[in-house]
């Protein structure tokens, strides 16, 4: 591990508000996206159903 | 051949199929090998210490949270003038990533700025424009979700985009119009004064590259989401009138 000397908070901190920041941003992208499809399928199953 | 094939909601689907694989390995192998590189094997700054590692996601998200807006710009003058449907929603696809990408900057820069200015916030011109691109940003997702007749909220988002540009053009060089503030320069210049070492510039080049790629992942796939969508309203309307 590299030694921060007396910046480890703010060097550390930023670098986990940024990690949060992704992961939730890439999390919600795949969520919905998966969500969508999801509910396209079903409703293109029921449409070519009659 | 026209570029403009492309724009067709259906090949639109089938190539970004093929290359959001593609650019979300590259993001993440671009990013990995930055941040690590940056993080563990470069030394700290003669003047500001350990706190330089912060450029690694400082300034990628800086860039990116102008470059999506100018990307916003395009796509929305591409609408106004061509009506192509696919790229009003990936205007609309870019905000969210963008908004992100500001948040990161204006956080990371509010914690590098305290030890080394000596304050979180200062009315700086390049930190307040940026705070200015960031309502924007906020604003044209607000009157997304406030307009329900889609191609009405691609006209008015448009033009919201047309005037937020100003902001995103001032955030990127506000510092060379006024020399009044804290802000420096461009870290990435030709001027061999300003200019970064290259012991930094190698990482963050990379790490530039990451989050450009990792922008570009997010956006297709929630343009491929935004499609998916409208398609979706489509069919419930049909079942709705029976």
């Amino acid at each position: 591990m590299p030694d921060l000397g007396k910046y480890g908070a703010e060097v550390l901190s930023a670098y986990g508000a940024t990690i949060v920041l992704l992961v939730a941003l890439i999390w919600q992208t795949w969520a919905r996206s998966r969500r969508v499809k999801l509910a396209l399928k079903a409703a293109e199953a029921r449409h070519s159903n009659g | 051949m026209s570029i403009w094939k492309y724009s067709n909601p259906r090949l639109f689907m089938g190539w970004t199929a093929k290359a959001v694989p593609i650019f979300a390995v590259l993001a993440a192998l671009c990013i990995s090998v930055g941040l690590i590189w940056g993080y563990f094997f470069t030394p700290d700054d003669y003047r500001m210490g350990a706190t330089v590692k912060i450029i690694y996601i400082h300034v990628p998200s800086a860039m990116m949270a102008i470059n999506a807006w100018v990307m916003m710009l395009v796509a929305s003058l591409i609408w106004l003038i061509r009506r192509h449907h696919v790229s009003a929603l990936a205007a609309k696809a870019a905000a969210p990533v963008g908004v992100v990408m500001t948040l990161i900057a204006l956080i990371t820069g509010a914690i590098w700025g305290q030890p080394m200015w000596g304050t979180w916030w200062v009315w700086d011109p390049r930190l307040t424009s940026f705070l200015i691109l960031f309502l924007f940003y906020l604003g044209y997702l607000a009157l997304w979700a406030a307009i329900e007749d889609p191609d009405s909220a691609a006209d008015l988002t448009s033009v919201l985009c047309l005037v937020g540009s100003v902001f995103a053009l001032l955030s990127r060089y506000a510092v060379n119009f006024w020399n009044q503030g804290l802000h420096q320069g461009a870290s990435l210049s030709l001027d061999k004064e300003e200019h970064v070492s290259d012991v930094f510039w190698q990482p963050l080049v990379l790490c530039m590259l990451g989050f450009g790629l990792l922008f570009l992942a997010l956006v297709l796939i929630r343009t491929r989401t935004e499609i998916r969508s409208r398609r979706l309203a489509v069919l419930d309307a049909r079942e709705r009138n029976g």
